[in-house]
Order: C-alpha cells, then structure tokens, then sequence
C-alpha cells in the first residue's frame, strides 16, 4: 500500500458517512417507543434527592417530558418559550435533566424560572440512554396512559408548537 | 432594481472566475504568456464585481427593501444601522456572500503581492483559486440567492436574531472568514506547486506569509467568538465543544501544525509531502466546517434548520475540491520528498512532534464532532458527546505538546549540542518548576497537581520564549539581532503561554455563585460585597428591559455600579440576559440577572474569574507574533 494513497482512502471512507448523515433529518428519526409504554424511569427529582419523579407521576394527563441540560445551547433557546408555556398552562412540562451537574442545573432553572412540574436528574444519562435520547433539547409528548406519541429533537418555538404539538394534544383530548 | 445589479455583478464576477480558472491554468501548460497574464486581471476584475455586489446588499439592509426575502427575514425597521449592516452576513445567504467576497480579496492580494513567485506558478495558483470561487458562486446563485425577491413585501422584517445584535458578533464571522478563507491560499500554492512538480523548498516560501496571515486572522476570530460567547450568553464560560467552535478549531490546529511545517520545509527542504498534505487538509478542514455548519447534519438537533439541497451541494463540492486534490497528491507528492535526514535531537524533531500532537488533538476533535453521526448510523444513536470528553481527551496531546514548545524553540536545526542545550535549559527548568508551584501558593492559597502543571508549563514556556529576544535586547553591537521571523515565533509562544495561564487560573479559582437577593440587601460572594440598590425599567431602540443596579465593594470601599439587564425584544418576543462584566485586568466581576423570585427577591448569578482575559490576550498576542514574522525581510518582494 502507497502511503501516500491513505489521505485518500480515508477521505473516501468519511464522504458516505458524510453523505448518510445529511439523509438522516433528526427530525424524522422514528423513536421506537412512539405508541408504546415511556421507557422506565423512576429519578431523584433536581430540587429535593430525596423526592423522586417516575412514570407513574406522567398518568393520568397528557404531559411534555423536556430533555435538557446546561451544557446545550439549544436548551436555552427554548427555555423562554418552556417559560410560556408553563404560564399559559396548557400541559403540565416535566423534564429529565440530563447529564448534567445538579448546582449548575438549579442556578439555571433560578435565573431563567423554572417551566417545570418536576425535573428528574439524570446524571449519568442512564434514563436518557433508556429513551433513546439523540442530543438535548429533545422533547417527548406522552399521553394519558403513559404512552409515547410524539417526539420532537431540537429547540421549542411557537411555530413548532403550533405545527407538531397542538395537532396531536387537540387529537389526544377529543 | 438594486437587488437585480447585485444579482446580475455576481454573475458577471462568475464568468470572470471562470476565466481566471480556465485559462491560466492552459496557459502555463502550453508556456503561453497571453493566456498567463489572464489570471492577474481577471482576479481584479471579479473583486471589483463581488465587491459591487456585497454593496447591493448592504444597500438592500440600510433601505428597509422588505421586498428581498433575506433582508425581510433579517431585519427590521427598528434595528440599529450598525446592526443592519451587520446582519447581512447574519445567515446564510449573506455570510456565503461574504465568503465569496473575502476570498476574491484573498485572490486580489496574490495577484497584486507574488511579482516575485514565477509566471507559471502564479497562473496555476490563481487558476486554483479561480475555480474555488467558481464552486462558491454556484453554490451562491443556484441554491441561495442573498437577491430573491419577496413578492408581495413584507411590510416588517423579521428582525436579526438577538443574540446577534452585539459587536463582538458582527465583527467575529469576517474576522473569521478571512482565517477560514485564507487557507485555500496555502491550499492554492500547493496544488499549484504539485502540478508544477519541479519546487521542492520554494514554494513553502511563498506559501509561508500567506498561512500565517490565514491563521492570525482565524486566531483572532475565534478568541473574539469565544469572547462574546463569555459576555453574551451569560453561561460564565469561554469555550463550549459545540459542533460550530469545533468547526473552526480544527482548521486552527491543522493550521497552526501547518506553519510549524512549512518552517521545516522552507528552511531544510525536508517533510514536503506532509506540509503539501497539511496545506490540504487546512483547507479541507475549513471546508468540512462550512458543510458542518451550513448543512445543518450536526447542529441541526440544536439550532439551524436543515437544507438538503445545500448540505448536497456543499458536499458535492467537497468531495471534488479534496478528492481531486488528494489524487494530485498521491500522484505528485512522492517525487517531492526529499531523503535529507536529521539527527534525533535536532529542531526537525520537534517540529514533528509538534505536527503529531497537533494532528492527534485535531483527530480527537473531529471524533467528538462526528462521532454522534457515526454512532447513530452503526448502533441507532444513543450518545451524545458533551464538554466534559473534549476536556479530558484534549489534554492528552496539549500537556506534552505546551512543554516541548520551550524545548523545540531552543534547539538547532539538523543537530544540536546536548551540553550547551543542558547548559540553556537547565535553569529555566528549575526556575519554571518553582515558580509554577509557588505562584499559586502565594497568590491563591492553594495547589493542585493540573494546578502546578498548567502553572508549572506557563512560567516554562515564558522564560523560554523571552531568552532569545533577551539576549538580542543585550547583545554587543555588532552581533546579529534576533531576525522578525524569530521574534515573531517567540512572541506567539508567549501569548501561548499566557493563554495557558488564564485557562489554568480561571478553571482552578473562577468563583460561580447563583443567589436569591432583595432590594437593600448585601449578599458576599469571592469576597466582595454586592448590594442590589433598585431595579428599573429601560428602553432601548428595539427592546425594553430591565435594569438591576448592584454596588459592588471590597472591604467596605465602593468600587462600581454593575447594571445587568433581562431584555425584551420588541420583534421575536425573546427574552436576553445582557450580564454586566466589571473588567480588570486580573479578575472579572460579573453580574447577571434571573428571574423575580416569590418573595419579592431576584435570583442573580455572580461570578469572579481571575484571569480569564489572559485567555483572550494569550490569543491576541499569539496573533500578534504571527504578525511580526510576516514582516521578515526574506518574505518582502524585491525592490525593482
């Protein structure tokens, strides 16, 4: 083998990679929990350890599970939109505050509010792992009975809002 | 009608580029001098008509004209001028515009500054660039027109986003792009001296200037970009591992290894092919980032929204632009090498041992980049890469690389005399060692073992890069003096020095503190005491906001007012944390305000980070280095 060949061969190998990456729209990426049962869980809750937060406390309504932590950009860009949701009182947000360090976690939530009913901690990324988290933010639309319906990776917005989720919660409340 | 004229100076500058591409490159295949000489004016000619362009559509931003889509989308009738003139390269359209701009300037420069370079190796090198700006103008015209109208229009625009309304950000992408953009200058050269095939050392001559201007501007482009995600985001942090910083880093780690490279090179005719590669993968590299970035496969979990039309395009082009390059490499590179050897302790070793660790640390990047995209298509994606793997896999190579730097610096080209090289270094060692610990010590308290690394490297690569400026400042009349490219190098390393310092200080002793705090009341936090005296209202040109006034003192002495804001914008409804930052030289005061808590109380964040402007001043002096070695005197053109 031509050493001078391997910049080449290793251009070559990375280009499909590339090219299927470009394919794969995160956005469309199938969950394979939609329609079933949320994965497990059952974490101690950001503010109190000795509180916890599970499945359980997700039946019984429609309610938005928010993977977030403060090391993602994108967490922040949808935090003041979060903040009105959770002023209008639509739907009840929990979260999983993945991977993240808990001091760190609770300065964020006291300087730009808190939107959530109870976030789970998530420090090791265990339950994120569970979920099949792709990247934080990344936002889960479970049903009544605990079922996942939708999923939506990225930062919040009130165009996505209006496009993706108030469809699917208008349909689930009939 | 000026939207059209921009469109249409834009496509005239396409045809131009073709030219440019074309026939030079024929020329200086068949010996015709005619044909040659295209380059050079041609070059002129698509500046003058990008250039006009670009203009059109500042224009289009100062008139309000909410009849082209990407001024409706971009601004707004509020929006402060500067800020509107800024938004033009705020989004894609417009910062690809600007790319094709820069790198038309960059052309211009060759053809105005290489009177020295020969007839035939220039016409290939504007030839290259030519058909790199033909890649970038299609790309432009067929995918994302900065000019499409927007019929009816819009009565409003959309407004820039927030976040960018600020100075640092307008100033950073250019600053930026000129880095990114710089590099397919060395790009140029080297494929033209590769289809040349008979330059062995000249062309890294020619080459050397170029890349380090590329570099110091990308050096200052990031320092700048890190700086305002600091003040602006509000996170208290100066570098994130986010898939678009990393983007711009890897090709100032491969750039950066490239200079080392090119100085071997040029001085020993020796590592040809591996600067040849390096020149490539710069280029490659600020290529791949736009892709990253503009194609949205990585980011678009976080931000952007995802085009596939212009992620092919730019792929496309990639492939074309590296591929056809490595091809050239492979074919030409091997009967460039030269067999010349060097003994084990001896500069070409260091250098080389530079280029390895900046190689692997960028390898380790790019991993952390792409590895969520690998994982995805292998395994169904389950993992997210975050700070806290770059941090710890990015020192592996730093540590050694940041030590070796004060060895490198004082050791001779081919071979170098063990006892006189124990002779230099032995004090600096010793001194660094003791310094590195005690400062520390002395100045906060405490040690720990990153602590006196980091300490212990920073004080080691000080003294090494001040010896030989030094020496030249004492020398004897008579002797020689330190040569700008020496000079050049040592100040560059002291920058790397301070850099490493500040990151050292600040990550060790910076101070993070969120509180609930009440009109009146005096809360301490690293010492000082802050007193939050009012809270009011304030309106800006496109936002209201408010306003906390905090008096800060030390030991009961006033020292400032801080006045942190949470602003609205009037457009997109967003909500910004403008922190308040009090600078001094050896520690920042910083002040951000949360939200109204229950009991009438506001949550605050207030942090105290020594050090940090090392860090940006580590980068500036950096590029401050590169600077002066360009004004070497071998580098300057002969006077006719």
């Amino acid at each position: 083998m031509n050493r001078y060949l391997l910049p080449l061969l290793a251009v070559v190998i990375m280009i499909p990679i590339l090219v299927m990456g470009l394919r794969s729209d995160p956005s469309e990426l199938p969950s394979q929990y939609i329609g079933k049962p949320a994965p497990q869980f059952d974490l101690p809750t950001l503010k109190d350890a000795t509180k916890r937060v599970s499945n359980a406390d997700l039946s019984g309504q429609v309610s938005l599970v928010n993977i977030w932590a403060t090391w993602c950009g994108g967490c922040r860009a949808e935090h003041p939109f979060l903040m009105q949701l959770s002023r209008e009182q639509k739907i009840p947000i929990y979260a999983i505050n993945w991977r993240d360090n808990r001091p760190g976690a609770l300065a964020w939530l006291r300087e730009l509010g808190d939107p959530y009913v109870a976030s789970g901690f998530d420090e090791d990324g265990r339950v994120g792992i569970d979920w099949g988290v792709y990247g934080a933010p990344e936002t889960f639309l479970v049903d009544a009975d605990g079922h996942v319906m939708f999923r939506y990776p990225g930062p919040l917005n009130r165009a996505v809002w209006e496009r993706e989720f108030e469809p699917r919660i208008a349909e689930l409340s009939k | 009608m000026i939207p059209e004229i921009g469109h249409f100076a834009l496509i005239l500058a396409l045809a131009l580029a073709v030219c440019q591409g074309v026939l030079p490159m024929i020329g200086a295949q068949r010996n015709d001098s005619t044909m040659m000489s295209v380059g050079r004016n041609a070059a002129y000619g698509q500046f003058i008509f990008v250039a006009i362009s670009f203009a059109c559509l500042i224009v289009a931003f100062l008139q309000d004209d909410f009849s082209v889509l990407y001024v409706a989308n971009h601004s707004q009738l509020a929006l402060p001028t500067g800020y509107k003139v800024s938004a033009v390269w705020s989004a894609h359209e417009g910062s690809l515009l600007m790319w094709i701009l820069i790198l038309a300037a960059w052309t211009m420069a060759v053809a105005r500054f290489s009177k020295s370079v020969p007839e035939k190796m220039i016409a290939r090198v504007l030839s290259v660039l030519g058909l790199l700006s033909v890649g970038f103008m299609l790309f432009a015209l067929l995918t994302s027109n900065p000019f499409e109208r927007l019929i009816p229009a819009a009565l409003d625009g959309g407004d820039l986003n927030p976040l960018l309304q600020d100075p640092g950000l307008a100033i950073h992408p250019p600053l930026l792009y000129i880095g990114y953009v710089g590099f397919s200058v060395a790009f140029a050269f080297a494929i033209a001296a590769m289809i040349g095939g008979d330059l062995h050392q000249q062309w890294a001559k020619w080459t050397r200037p170029w890349t380090t201007v590329a570099w110091l501007f990308l050096t200052i482009g990031i320092a700048l970009g890190s700086w305002w995600a600091y003040y602006e985001l509000g996170w208290g942090g100066w570098w994130f591992w986010d898939a678009v910083e990393n983007a711009s880093f890897m090709p100032w780690l491969i750039g950066t290894a490239l200079i080392h490279s090119l100085a071997v090179t040029e001085r020993r005719g020796l590592f040809t092919s591996w600067t040849l590669l390096l020149a490539i993968t710069a280029f490659s590299l600020s290529l791949l980032g736009t892709f990253l970035v503009r194609s949205g496969i990585i980011v678009s979990v976080h931000a952007f929204a995802t085009d596939p039309t212009r992620g092919f395009f730019i792929l496309a082009f990639l492939a074309v632009v590296v591929i056809g390059a490595l091809i050239l490499y492979a074919w030409r590179a091997p009967a460039l090498d030269s067999t010349a050897g060097f003994s084990p302790l001896s500069r070409e070793t260091f250098l080389l041992l530079n280029n390895v660790l900046l190689v692997v640390a960028t390898i380790l990047v790019l991993m952390g980049t792409l590895s969520p995209l690998i994982v995805e298509m292998t395994t169904g994606g389950k993992i997210s890469i975050g700070p806290p793997w770059f941090e710890v896999a990015f020192l592996v190579p730093m540590i050694p690389l940041i030590f070796l730097l004060g060895l490198g610096m004082h050791t001779a080209w081919r071979k170098q005399d063990k006892k006189r090289w124990y002779s230099v270094l032995r004090i600096p060692a010793i001194v660094a060692i003791i310094v590195g610990v005690l400062l520390p010590l002395m100045f906060y308290g405490r040690v720990s073992i990153m602590l006196a690394v980091g300490c212990v490297a920073g004080v080691w690569m000080v003294i090494t890069s001040l010896i030989q400026p030094v020496r030249s400042w004492l020398r004897k009349e008579g002797t020689p003096a330190i040569t700008r490219s020496a000079l050049g190098m040592s100040i560059a390393h002291l920058g790397m020095a301070v850099f490493v310092i500040g990151v050292t200080i600040v990550s060790a002793f910076g101070v993070e503190s969120d509180r609930g705090i009440r009109l009146g009341e005096t809360i301490e936090v690293a010492g000082y005491e802050f007193t939050l005296t009012d809270v009011v209202k304030v309106e800006g040109p496109n936002y209201s906001a408010l306003e906390a006034l905090v008096d800060v003192r030390d030991g009961g002495e006033f020292i400032t007012t801080m006045r942190p804001q949470k602003r609205q914008y009037m457009v997109q409804k967003s909500w910004m944390t403008e922190a308040a930052i009090y600078p001094k030289w050896n520690k920042d005061l910083f002040v951000a305000l949360g939200d109204q808590l229950g009991d009438g109380a506001w949550s605050v964040r207030i942090q105290a980070k020594p050090m940090i402007r090392f860090i940006w001043l580590g980068a500036f002096i950096m590029a401050l280095g590169g600077l002066v070695s360009v004004t070497d005197r071998r580098y300057r053109e002969p006077v006719k």
